[in-house]
């Protein structure tokens, strides 16, 4: 079998093993969080040998080009080729941010907005891993758009056991410093075609990158419709409610509805919610979805369930861009 | 086969034009839809592309063995010859609403029908 060489020591790999669980299995800790392929925390380095090119989907061009690679989705059944890598250095990857603001934005949600003392290239709708002082990392989109906001701007969830989000509720303070590594992901508004509809439906804090695109299509010129479904159990899950009726307010083509799938009648007529899944009314009130542009964000299995049917009311896969918080594939270590 | 079937067909754009048409027919077929039920949309997809690109004639890494691996699960699960007809016409359907002439569309079908025993694992 092929053998992975890092740290000045040997490991060979089983069949089915990827290079992060055989590294791990001889003892070594790497960094890691969706152990998916999709967040590239635990992006590792190539000294000597070729990747299988399964384990550079998603990089930028400029990443593979440097030999980055990763581990978690890297199995060398399939070239049966050594490799040799090592843990990329703090300075290629990471940058510094500030924190200059942090606001609830409902029981729940926080914003945070960080300053970059060099401006980061970005679209808006990626994703940036931050990391706090002892190594913990979780990756944020973004939903703040490069033309329009000074600062980076994420949205946290406060969850139970979050180690991450509790840290960020409780004990970071104004003026404090975070590593930021990113940006990463391909879930963007993609120019081109303005007048084209689009359909974005997000649950959760999946709002902060729809928020993010919607308003870089706009920014855009967009003159096409752009539709945006958020959808909660809760009312109190549905925040930036003013800030999304203001759009609307401003922009003829854009259009907001509120889904509510867990509260009485009274309830949602009291804030105009709509009954329903946000997956199941935005798809229930348009029909074909041919030639538009659709953007799903949040829980895995919104994700998955709204983008076949999306394909199959006849958007094209390709145009079909998600951003799925993977938190259902983390094993070993709960998300927070 | 003939020697220029896949630039006949019209090459990866060929490909491109009907890997969606034709996954969007299996999916809504109630009798296949099953089989193909993954949650790996974007991984299925890619499958398709190299499965079109094979019966279109164009290079392509298949092999028998990976065929049958790849089916064999699904064939316990009752994948049988009723089902590869359908998903074979689901391919012919596809070829035509591309306006593929008749002749290219034997010659796919013809490549298409020699993988049905490595499919269903016979």
């Amino acid at each position: 079998m092929a053998q992975i060489n890092f740290a000045a020591a040997r490991h060979e790999l089983t069949p089915d093993e990827t290079v992060l669980e055989c590294l791990e299995r001889n003892g070594h800790e790497i960094p890691f969080s969706c152990r998916t392929g999709v967040c590239l925390t635990c992006m590792m380095r190539l000294r000597d040998g070729t990747p299988p090119s399964a384990s550079q989907n998603g990089l930028r061009q400029g990443q593979i080009e440097q030999g980055y690679f990763l581990p978690c989705v890297c199995r060398l059944a399939e070239t049966g080729a050594d490799l040799e890598v090592e843990a990329p250095t703090d300075a290629e990857l990471f940058g510094r941010a500030v924190v200059s603001d942090l606001a609830p934005l409902s029981a729940t949600v926080c914003r945070l907005r960080l300053r970059t003392s060099v401006p980061l290239f970005y679209h808006a709708g990626q994703f940036i891993n931050l990391r706090r002082g002892d190594g913990l990392m979780r990756a944020y989109s973004l939903a703040s758009v490069p033309q329009l906001d000074e600062t980076l701007e994420l949205h946290i969830k406060r969850l139970g056991g979050g180690r991450m989000s509790n840290w960020i509720y409780d004990d970071l303070r104004l003026g404090e410093a975070l590593d930021i590594q990113g940006p990463n992901g391909d879930c963007y508004y993609i120019g081109g075609d303005t007048a084209r509809p689009l359909l974005l439906i997000g649950n959760g804090t999946g709002l902060a990158p729809l928020y993010g695109i919607a308003r870089d299509a706009l920014a855009h010129g967009h003159n096409g419709p752009i539709h945006l479904y958020h959808g909660s159990r809760t009312a109190k899950g549905l925040y930036y409610r003013d800030e999304l009726m203001a759009l609307a307010q401003a922009h003829e083509n854009f259009h907001y509805t509120a889904c509510l799938s867990g509260e009485e009648s009274e309830a949602r007529a009291a804030i105009g919610a709509r009954e329903g899944r946000a997956e199941a009314v935005a798809l229930g009130e348009h029909g074909s979805l041919e030639g538009w542009g659709v953007y799903l964000c949040g829980y895995p299995p919104m994700v998955k369930t709204a983008k076949k049917w999306a394909f199959l009311a006849g958007a094209a896969l390709e145009d079909i861009l998600a951003d799925p918080y993977e938190m259902q594939d983390l094993r070993r270590l709960p998300r927070d | 086969m003939s020697e220029n079937l896949y630039e006949n067909i019209g090459g990866a754009s060929a490909v491109e034009a009907a890997v969606d048409l034709f996954y969007r027919k299996v999916l809504t077929d109630p009798e296949v839809s099953a089989f193909f039920d993954s949650t790996d949309m974007d991984g299925q997809r890619a499958k398709q592309k190299s499965f079109l690109t094979m019966v279109f004639g164009g290079p392509h890494e298949y092999s028998g063995k990976d065929m049958r691996a790849a089916h064999a699960k699904l064939v316990d699960d009752g994948l049988n010859d009723s089902h590869f007809d359908k998903v074979a016409g689901h391919l012919q359907t596809t070829l035509q609403e591309l306006g593929v002439d008749s002749g290219s569309i034997a010659e796919v079908m013809a490549i298409a029908g020699s993988t049905r025993d490595d499919v269903l694992n016979r």
